[in-house]
């Protein structure tokens, strides 16, 4: 059982007529993802890429009974159309734009607090796949393989690493989850991990993150008190230098926590098997799951 | 993007937050015509730069003679400062802000930020305020007050009063608190910030609250939408790195860093584990470089360029995993820069993703100096070995 996404999962694609919209769709359509149509205002009517234009989300679920949008539109418009979705009833809402303005995100988020069969992913992410069954996102689909492994990502490009490997050594991925590295964003580590330890399909679970914020750390808490399943977990960033800042407000909330080294500390205390190099994670995990 | 102290006090006096009287200098004379016009007998001199803890790098003077106000200005305008929080280089000082000077009683530290975990703008304050905020922050975290902002609400008085009792405040002083913080929550919201600071927020000796410094971060992508036309108008790029401003300007995203290879890598995540795994294997990045999703034939010829602008550079280590970006494009793009540029130093290449197959093809085929990696362990292993020959 994969997570959030199937083959089943009706699609539809937000900024669809726009270059990006186009070109992802295209290759959503070809990797075989149930897209049913999308939207563009003021299009409505048109037919694209054989698909019907929709001039609002909610005019596409009527006709369609799309329940997963993926988002293209640019970024002084995203949080709009993200709120429009979730309005309308989507439920799995992947939203690539990259750029957003951070209060943007902070007044969406406190809109989907309410709407808790809403998830979020991204925004500024690949997107998220069950290999062979249904892509959203930007992320290549032949890279990928149906298979066991859950993955979740703060990262884009390295995300495709750690499919690689587990795709190399004959693992394979349950479902992808690239949840982006913006401040403010929506599906979180611990929202995933949970997924993917409920998921019974998915034997074991590899965890991308980065510098900054204390989601890894978090992260760590909950496996260590919920997560049953082997976790592997790489943290870019070891050697990046200290960014240069303004002021100490950054330091003050973050309690000099949100190093590569206090994320892995945490990650082990928390028993997860951490790597040094991204390109260990395919050989851990098949340790780990001894196959 | 960072604003100046003078500049962000600029907005403060606009949203009626109560800051000293100062004048802006360029040169030794126009800081002595300001202070003359200011009146007393004490100022303060303080360079303008884009950094926190100038106190500690000698960038804020205290004076007491028209004379010291011109010798202190002209000793810092022209140089660099270095601070805490600047490279060892520092940031050049253009300007000087002329303060009246002050009778402070206490310093207190308030504050206001984007907080990732709370997912809410989270105000945060001291009675202990003044350059050693982070070490209070650090050693004795109970000194930090903070209180968190409902969006749809906004800051709410009662929140502000919290905060002032918690401080120690009392009479005229609560009020004038909450002023400031709500005043300090419009400009946040209304200019798109990510920090706002006033360290210290001074009580003056007759019991007024003043904002003493001033600092102010906006958000980038606010900037990039086109939000806040008049914020951008203030940029200055003499407190940014050349060559990282020079990359901006062709979507790409720089880091000057102190070793000898050369990075260009597509995605943030990706870069980062680059140089992660260069040092893993004995080498020193010399930058962090992210091409971008979109990267394009001309993109990848200004990221050699921009990389070999440092004299430093002995080894190219190119790692690219193509997801949107085809291989054989980003081939392409190298080929091309390479001639162009004229690259003389060792380039390891490694490709993966979208047309991986053709792009290696195409490299072997170029005739160029190019050595190829199968993963990034092999790359960075090439490459630490190739500026070792």
């Amino acid at each position: 059982m994969s997570i959030l996404v199937d083959k089943n999962t009706k699609v539809i694609c937000q900024g669809f007529t726009g270059q990006q919209g186009t070109f992802h769709s295209e290759q959503a359509l070809a990797y075989g993802t149930k897209l049913v149509g999308g939207v563009t205002p003021g299009r409505g009517g048109q037919t694209h890429l054989g698909l019907p234009v929709f001039n609002t989300v909610r005019e596409a679920v009527e006709e369609t009974g799309a329940t997963a949008s993926m988002i293209y539109v640019p970024a002084a418009f995203a949080a709009d159309a993200i709120l429009e979705a979730a309005e309308a009833g989507i439920k799995v809402i992947a939203c690539i734009t990259e750029g957003i303005p951070v209060l943007d995100m902070l007044k969406v988020r406190a809109a989907l607090d309410g709407m808790d069969d809403v998830r979020l992913i991204g925004p500024n992410c690949p997107g998220i796949i069950t290999p062979g069954e249904c892509k959203i996102g930007i992320m290549p689909g032949h890279i990928h393989m149906p298979g066991s492994i859950g993955i979740v990502s703060r990262s884009g490009t390295l995300t495709y690493e750690a499919v690689k490997q587990t795709t190399d050594i004959g693992l394979g991925q349950s479902t992808c989850v690239g949840i982006g590295g913006d401040p403010i964003h929506g599906m979180s580590f611990i929202d995933c991990l949970e997924l993917f330890e409920a998921a019974p399909q998915t034997k074991g679970i590899v965890m991308v993150g980065e510098i900054g914020g204390t989601a890894e750390e978090e992260a760590a808490e909950y496996i260590k008190a919920h997560v049953t399943k082997p976790v592997v977990a790489y943290i870019a960033g070891v050697t990046a230098p200290p960014g240069k800042r303004m002021g100490h407000a950054g330091a003050i909330i973050s309690g000099g926590k949100g190093s590569a080294k206090d994320k892995y500390a945490a990650l082990e205390a928390a028993g997860v098997a951490t790597v040094r190099s991204p390109t260990e994670i395919g050989a851990r995990m098949k340790e780990l799951l001894g196959a | 993007m960072n604003l100046h102290e003078y500049q962000a006090k600029q907005l403060f006096a606009e949203y009626g937050i109560p800051i000293p009287r100062s004048v802006l200098a360029r040169t030794a004379e126009e800081a002595r015509k300001g202070a003359e016009e200011l009146g007393g007998n004490v100022w303060v001199v303080k360079a303008q730069v884009h950094a926190g803890g100038r106190g500690h790098g000698g960038g804020v003077k205290v004076v007491k003679s028209l004379d010291e106000v011109a010798a202190t200005a002209q000793a810092l305008i022209g140089q660099r400062l270095v601070t805490p929080q600047t490279d060892d280089k520092g940031l050049p000082i253009n300007m000087v802000l002329v303060e009246q000077g002050l009778d402070i009683k206490s310093e207190l530290y308030l504050g206001a930020l984007v907080d990732r975990s709370r997912r809410r703008i989270t105000f945060m304050a001291s009675a202990a305020g003044g350059m050693d905020i982070e070490e209070v922050a650090a050693k004795t975290p109970e000194k930090i007050l903070t209180t968190t902002v409902n969006p749809v609400t906004g800051l709410q008085p009662y929140q502000g009063r919290e905060i002032a009792f918690g401080l120690g405040l009392e009479g005229k002083q609560v009020g004038q608190l909450v002023k400031i913080m709500q005043a300090l929550y419009q400009v946040f919201i209304d200019k798109d910030l990510s920090l706002i600071e006033i360290n210290p927020l001074i009580v003056t000796g007759d019991g007024q609250l003043l904002a003493l410094d001033a600092k102010v971060n906006i958000d980038q992508n606010a900037i990039d939408v086109g939000r806040q036309p008049e914020l951008a108008a203030m940029r200055d790029t003499s407190q940014e790195d050349e060559t990282e401003v020079k990359a901006a300007e062709h979507n790409l995203n720089y880091i000057t860093l102190d070793g000898n290879i050369g990075c260009m890598v597509n995605g943030a995540g990706l870069a980062m584990a680059t140089m992660d795994v260069i040092k893993l294997h004995g080498g020193e990045p010399a930058n962090f470089l992210d091409v971008g999703g979109g990267a394009t034939k001309e993109r990848v010829t200004e990221a050699f360029k921009l990389i070999l602008s440092s004299p430093k550079v002995e080894g190219i280590l190119v790692n690219i995993f193509g997801g949107i970006v085809r291989c054989d494009m980003i081939a392409e793009g190298i080929i091309a820069a390479v001639k162009d540029v004229g690259v003389k130093v060792p380039v390891v290449v490694r490709l993966e993703g979208t047309n991986v197959e053709q792009g290696k093809q195409l490299l072997a085929n170029s005739g160029l100096n190019l050595i190829p990696a199968d993963d990034l362990t092999d790359a960075a292993k090439k490459v630490v070995a190739a500026v070792n020959q």
